[in-house]
């Protein structure tokens, strides 16, 4: 696979650990924003392969890790009402919210489909006029231009059965948020690479100047890591504080302004609560006045029969950096993909996920 | 196969009726089964079936199936059916001989496409030397079934030993050819993904390969078909049941650069994806070059059992993976 392949070459892998070696002078904390870097990182054992001075902390950047359980919820009080047809990316079925997810839900009776696209969600609405679909919209500044556009095929095809439970979360506030906490760590950030394809980094450069932290656009196979990485050391090292964009065979300084568009045209800016990390504003994002039709929490307002936070789960240190996995009292005994605490057991892209598959010792000490 | 004149044209699709023990279903019997399979012709509860074998046992498996698509690039659910069982046969050192089949047919389903399964099916056993005996139709209500669903049971000659009570450490690990194919048929075909060249699904008979490796018997160890959760489930099965530590080598898993594609796309890992045609062969270390040119000349080694426990990947990369059984579903990503 072209452009994939040569990214996993582990000769050329050797020459930039040499080379970050060389530039390394002393400790240095790097965040990889995004839950498939992350994923990617454990996958290739590219944290033991760094020298030791680099410790790298697993950021928010899952989508399925960090919405709030009150969300699984009003998604499965939806499910099960009759008449109505939930639709969402697979990884959110098996997310626990208070006291079930929506593979049990689908077990019980409800209607639950898994798709790969909110338009095929729109093509279900179209199929079955005498139920509601609604598509659990989840994710990151990647799935909110397809939601976007699903609801502007459901208006110009003038559905009323489709409308969308809406999560999007947005990641240059979590980076602040993350930056401006009291007890941050973090020196440098690795963003999102195909968070930024579609929003460019124009948005990072403000964010930059206002924290004075280095950000390295970085991709997600192991060398693009690994320039990643090189790249925030070296600004570290330079005391540099500014955008780098190691990902630039997709990445431009514009991004995807089609895209861009659409967001803007369907959704704005709103408050949103992120597992781990609270409420942040504007760090979310909400339908617009002109399109409250479509969206499932206005037209049906669902209300979960309990909400409450599984006290046991440490999920919020874990997506914060504070603790490692495999550090939680639970990692491997209690908390396990086969019965997850948490949203980071769950999502392939968790990093309780990633540890528990990846780390062999890590398992061994705790099964 | 000569004969292709569909003989059931008066009735387009099975209604509940033919399901009812009559009249209806002697005609589907009739018309459909006994024309495809030469064996519903014969009118009893059961079949004698003769064993040549005096050895006294017999190996006996049994699966049921449950795929949509019914019809995919490279099979169907009837040749799946018939290859899956007799498969399960031939892991046991088990040549396959007389097979059942119990379909359980939803209300609404066209008999052509019934025909042509039951020539399938036919097709499937007549290639491997296996006789379809006895077999049973149920129709089910509208929505109370998905098309087609089958059991196939099968009853198979041992002709030598296979069990993971007889892997030892130091053994090697073989694979008998590239990974993930039939799930990424599936895959492909129900999101409707349009392809340069479609993915065929690897549906195939392992009985030929096992037949090649009976001269080699007193070596191999084990063999274990890759299904559902694909070769790391296979592998953790394996590792479990012989209570050894499997080490393999991620690079060396052949996978094509179609299925590589396709897995990327949808964020799935291939050693996790299912496959219908390929096995594992245990084998002592000695006689790994005779049993892998036995296998065919897509068998590749991919690692060695070692003491200890579980199984782990390792990569050119440095990284190791733990390969688990698959928990539920293998879930593609958001994004």
């Amino acid at each position: 696979m072209k452009y994939l392949e040569e990214f996993r070459d582990p000769a050329l892998a050797r020459v930039v650990l040499q080379r970050i070696e060389r530039e390394l002078t002393g400790p240095r904390v790097l965040m990889e924003v995004c839950g498939g870097q992350t994923h990617s990182i454990i996958r290739h054992g590219i944290d033991q392969l760094l020298p030791q001075g680099i410790e790298l902390i697993h950021g928010p950047g899952c989508p399925v890790c960090v919405t709030p359980i009150a969300c699984i919820d009003e998604a499965v009080a939806l499910a099960e009402t009759p008449g109505m047809i939930l639709a969402t990316f697979a990884d959110m079925l098996r997310v626990p919210g208070s006291d079930s997810d929506l593979l049990a839900a689908r077990a019980r009776g409800a209607d639950v489909r898994s798709l790969y696209s909110p338009l095929d969600a729109v093509r279900l609405a179209q199929e079955n006029p005498r139920s509601q679909v609604i598509f659990f919209a989840v994710g990151f500044e990647t799935t909110a231009p397809a939601n976007a556009l699903s609801v502007l095929q459901a208006e110009s095809a003038g559905l009323d059965n489709f409308s969308l439970l809406v999560s999007q979360v947005m990641v240059p506030p979590a980076i602040e948020a993350i930056a401006t906490a009291a007890d941050n760590r973090v020196q440098a950030f690795l963003a999102a690479g195909h968070v930024c394809t579609v929003m460019g980094y124009w948005q990072y450069e403000h964010l930059t100047a206002r924290l004075g932290t280095p950000i390295v656009i970085t991709g997600f196979e192991p060398l693009d890591l690994l320039l990643g990485i090189e790249a925030a050391v070296a600004q570290l090292e330079k005391g540099q504080a500014r955008v780098d964009n190691q990902y630039a065979r997709c990445v431009t300084r514009d991004g995807n302004r089609e895209a861009q568009a659409l967001m803007d045209q369907v959704f704005a800016a709103s408050l949103q609560q992120w597992r781990g990390l609270g409420d942040l504003a504007a760090s979310g994002l909400r339908l617009r006045e002109g399109y409250a039709r479509f969206d499932a929490r206005r037209r049906f307002s669902p209300r979960p029969a309990t909400t409450e936070t599984r006290s046991d789960c440490r999920a919020g240190e874990v997506l914060t950096g504070r603790i490692k996995p495999d550090q939680c009292p639970h990692f491997g005994g209690r908390c396990t993909p086969d019965s997850p605490l948490g949203a980071t057991m769950v999502s392939a892209e968790g990093a309780c996920a990633a540890y528990y598959r990846y780390r062999p010792l890590a398992q061994a000490h705790h099964g | 196969m000569a004969e292709c004149r569909f003989p059931f044209a008066k009735y387009p699709i099975v209604t509940l009726a033919h399901g009812a023990g009559g009249r209806f279903t002697q005609q589907l019997i009739d018309d459909i089964f006994s024309a495809a399979l030469p064996h519903a012709q014969v009118r009893h509860d059961g079949a004698l079936v003769e064993l040549t074998d005096r050895s006294g046992t017999v190996v006996m498996s049994t699966d049921s199936y449950v795929v949509k698509p019914l019809f995919f690039p490279g099979g169907d659910i009837a040749s799946l059916a018939v290859t899956g069982t007799c498969n399960d046969l031939a892991m046991c050192g088990a040549q396959p001989k007389a097979l059942s089949c119990g379909w359980i047919i939803e209300e609404g389903f066209p008999t052509r496409k019934l025909y042509d399964l039951a020539r399938s099916m036919a097709a499937a056993a007549v290639e491997v030397g296996a006789d379809v005996v006895t077999g049973d139709t149920k129709v089910v209500e509208k929505q109370h079934g998905d098309g087609v669903y089958l059991n196939v049971t099968g009853i198979g000659m041992p002709r030598f030993a296979s069990h993971p009570d007889r892997i030892r450490a130091g053994a090697a690990v073989l694979l008998s050819g590239d990974v993930g194919r039939h799930g990424c048929a599936i895959l492909t075909q129900r999101e409707d993904l349009q392809l340069q060249e479609p993915i065929l699904s690897d549906c195939a008979h392992l009985w030929p390969q096992v037949q090649r490796l009976q001269p080699l018997a007193a070596s191999v160890h084990c063999l274990r078909d890759l299904t559902r959760g694909g070769l790391a489930t296979a592998l953790a099965e394996l590792s479990e049941a012989s209570a050894t530590a499997i080490v393999i080598d991620r690079e060396r898993v052949p996978v094509s650069d179609a299925v590589a594609s396709v897995c990327e796309l949808f964020g799935l890992d291939p050693l996790y994806v299912a496959n219908e045609g390929r096995m594992v062969v245990i084998c002592e270390d000695g006689a790994e070059e005779m049993v892998r040119a036995a296998m065919g000349a897509d068998a590749v080694c991919i690692g060695r059992v070692e003491s200890g426990r579980g199984v782990v990947a390792n990569s050119a990369f440095g990284g190791s993976q733990v390969l688990d059984r698959l928990s539920g579903e293998q879930l593609p990503r958001i994004c």
